[in-house]
């Protein structure tokens, strides 16, 4: 399949598909981020996660609009302030949602699958009857128009380049909020041992609800920045939810950089592959190379060393 | 075990009395063909539901691709059906007479090579219960050998649904693509649209649900049964006792497959087509509240659980269609809330003390010890 293009063209081939690969990327991180954090730490499968981080990009598309009627002046920033709106409004709910479901069922973790689903039935519908089953798209300001040119036949959009500078400093920030703050320590020390975690002083419901809240906070900022680089409708969190997952297994649960390293990989493979095949079928085998690849290694790429 | 080995007990027995009464004489006389229908494409999801109840509420494996055996077995049927009715000369105005309408329409211009053995009937219905079980047998040795469960089991056999729907829609010329396998007529020359055959068809789906629910009863009551329990309350203690526990897995995963695919070639009969909309990871899921709902616990349970939920649907769907999606919602939530045996749960609180006290009036002996309330223990 390669005999058809020179070098030159196959290796633009390869930088375009490249950096489509990287906006995928830059979602699946975004999402992945946040299941990993819940599944990882807490061991709760979160079938809403989709949900949430639709809720996020609905935040931004009422800002949007929201600015554009009463503050064009401020347009062109309206995007940070969406960010934090989803971040507020997608976390708030997720806590709620821990406080009156989740917690009742950390004993049962397949139990939660189940209930989340039913969740996420409930807030597509939510979805459905307020904002309509079009999909909507929000008005990207002027700056984050066009793209660079970066030789003749390779050009990188902008909003993709913005996406990607939000995602990798949100990983930062998540990266130091679980490993370098308070907080962190003590999520980190209730996953590896709960009642001990409680024997010292850790308040270990209310760790659980704020890691359940910024789990699904950080969906909603992958919602807002889903906003920058496609429509959004109600049903549009269930299309990514199987595949984040996978994303999150393969790179080991409670590994961070594994979620990045996986979500780079799976996103490259779909598309370097999709330039060669139809769509669907480099789906297809990027899929069936991730749950082989599983099934030789059921803990995922990176694991973390602990004695059980 | 041998002396005291019964298939059902009393109550058990009685169940089994009320549901063949209520499959073979009441839905047929007291709805019209329309509705019994439909009774029958609900009771096709049962199969899947009573392989849940085995595999899930008694072997603690929660499998949420079901809708992958489902499909595979309609499949299977739909290809024989398809080819029956796409002779050459019901296709002569096609480019290429004597393949599919779809194949043509793709500009496919032969048969491919996995359509070929289709055409015969036997091999049909062979496929129908090898080629689920035989995937079911790859996933499962993969997966249990190497001691993955629970979440992960979960997770990976929805991406195995979701991978078969990609490939379904994606393939069209080959497989129908999103619309499915479409327009079939007749099997072996009997035409299976009208009135008469769909009552031999719903009696014929029938008969083999009440089979599939006593092969079911047989296993949950002899020791492989009692094993499975025992690997779900505690795996470690039924492998140090010397048994292969992946062994056991696999098994009931393949039986709950075939037992699906079962179903699946049934709804294709009854239905009329099959699409990867009854494949896909949402009908897997959907397919699992059935049990959920019935009772994770009860074979009886299952079945009236997938009626229940699915008349629900068809009701809400006429009446209210923005509400269903809420009330389904509500169900999964409440299921596993408030009601984690469902609906025999409820039954066996609340309303079987009054029953056998009635029993106990008619017949003198009490009923030996129940062997359907195992306890009801969260998975993991």
């Amino acid at each position: 399949m390669f005999s058809d293009y020179t070098m030159a063209e196959l290796g633009s081939i390869f930088a375009m598909q490249g950096f489509a690969g990287l906006s995928l990327f830059s979602v699946f991180v975004l999402m992945a981020l946040g299941l990993a954090i819940i599944f990882g730490q807490m061991g709760v499968i979160n079938m809403a996660h989709g949900e949430f981080m639709i809720l996020g990009a609905y935040v931004t598309y009422l800002c949007s609009n929201l600015f554009s009627e009463y503050l064009p002046g401020l347009f062109s920033i309206y995007f940070f302030l969406a960010m934090i709106c989803a971040f507020i409004a997608s976390g708030a709910l997720g806590m709620l949602v821990e406080w009156a479901m989740i917690r009742h069922l950390y004993k049962r973790p397949l139990d939660t699958l189940l209930a989340t689903w039913g969740l996420s039935l409930i807030l597509q519908q939510t979805y459905r009857s307020v904002f309509g089953a079009r999909e909507v798209g929000v008005t990207i300001p002027d700056w984050m128009m066009g793209a660079l040119p970066l030789t003749d036949i390779v050009e990188i959009p902008i909003n993709g380049i913005f996406v990607m500078i939000l995602t990798i400093s949100i990983t930062v920030a998540v990266y130091f909020l679980m490993y370098r703050s308070g907080w962190g320590k003590q999520v980190r020390a209730v996953t590896q041992n709960r009642v001990m975690a409680g024997a010292v002083g850790i308040n270990t419901e209310r760790t659980d609800r704020l890691t359940f809240g910024i789990g699904c906070g950080i969906a909603g900022v992958a919602g807002s920045a889903f906003t920058m680089i496609g429509s959004t409708g109600p049903t549009a969190g269930q299309l990514y939810i199987v595949d984040t997952f996978l994303v999150v297994v393969f790179g080991g649960a409670s590994s961070l950089l594994g979620t990045i390293a996986s979500a780079f990989t799976i996103s490259q493979a779909q598309s370097s592959i999709e330039f060669f095949l139809s769509g669907s079928m480099a789906k297809v085998l990027t899929l069936l190379t991730v749950v082989g690849i599983l099934m030789l290694r059921p803990q995922g790429l990176f694991t973390l060393k602990v004695r059980r | 075990m041998k002396a005291g080995f019964s298939l059902f007990n009393r109550s058990e027995l009685l169940f089994l009395v009320i549901l063949i009464g209520l499959i073979f004489i009441v839905l047929p006389f007291g709805l019209d063909i329309f509705r019994l229908n439909l009774v029958g494409k609900y009771l096709t999801y049962a199969f899947v539901a009573l392989g849940l109840v085995l595999c899930w509420g008694s072997g603690g494996i929660l499998s949420l691709g079901q809708g992958l055996f489902f499909g595979l077995g309609g499949y299977c049927m739909a290809m024989f059906l398809k080819l029956e009715a796409s002779t050459p000369e019901a296709t002569k105005i096609q480019s290429t007479p004597g393949i599919p309408d779809f194949m043509d329409w793709n500009q496919i211009t032969e048969l491919p090579w996995f359509w070929e053995p289709f055409h015969s009937l036997p091999f049909t219905l062979l496929a129908i219960i090898a080629v689920p079980t035989f995937f079911a047998f790859i996933i499962g040795l993969a997966m249990f050998t190497r001691r993955v469960g629970g979440v992960y089991f979960a997770i990976i056999t929805q991406a195995f649904a979701a991978i078969l729907t990609i490939l379904i829609i994606g393939q069209q010329g080959y497989t129908g693509g999103v619309n499915g396998i479409t327009d079939l007529r007749t099997l072996l020359g009997w035409d299976i649209r009208t009135d008469d055959a769909k009552y031999v068809l719903y009696f014929v789906n029938g008969g083999l649900l009440i089979a599939c629910l006593l092969l079911a009863q047989f296993i949950r009551q002899c020791k492989l049964g009692r094993l499975l329990v025992a690997m779900r309350d505690q795996e470690d203690r039924v492998r140090f006792s010397g048994y292969n526990v992946a062994n056991l897995k696999i098994f009931v995963f393949c039986l709950a497959a075939a037992i699906s695919a079962i179903g699946g070639a049934m709804f294709t009969l009854q239905v009329g087509f099959m699409s990867p909309s009854f494949v896909g990871i949402v009908p897997s899921i959907e397919m699992v509240i059935y049990c959920a709902v019935g009772g994770r616990l009860s074979l009886f349970g299952a079945i009236y659980g997938t009626l229940l939920v699915n008349y629900a649907k068809t009701v809400f769907s006429e009446v209210l269609p923005e509400v269903w999606l809420f009330a389904m919602g509500a169900l999964f939530i409440g299921v596993v809330m408030a009601f984690p045996n469902g609906i025999a749960g409820l039954y066996q609180t609340y309303l079987e003390p009054k029953v056998r006290r009635l029993l106990e009036v008619g017949g003198k002996e009490p009923d030996p010890v129940d062997t359907s309330s195992i306890a009801a223990r969260p998975a993991e």
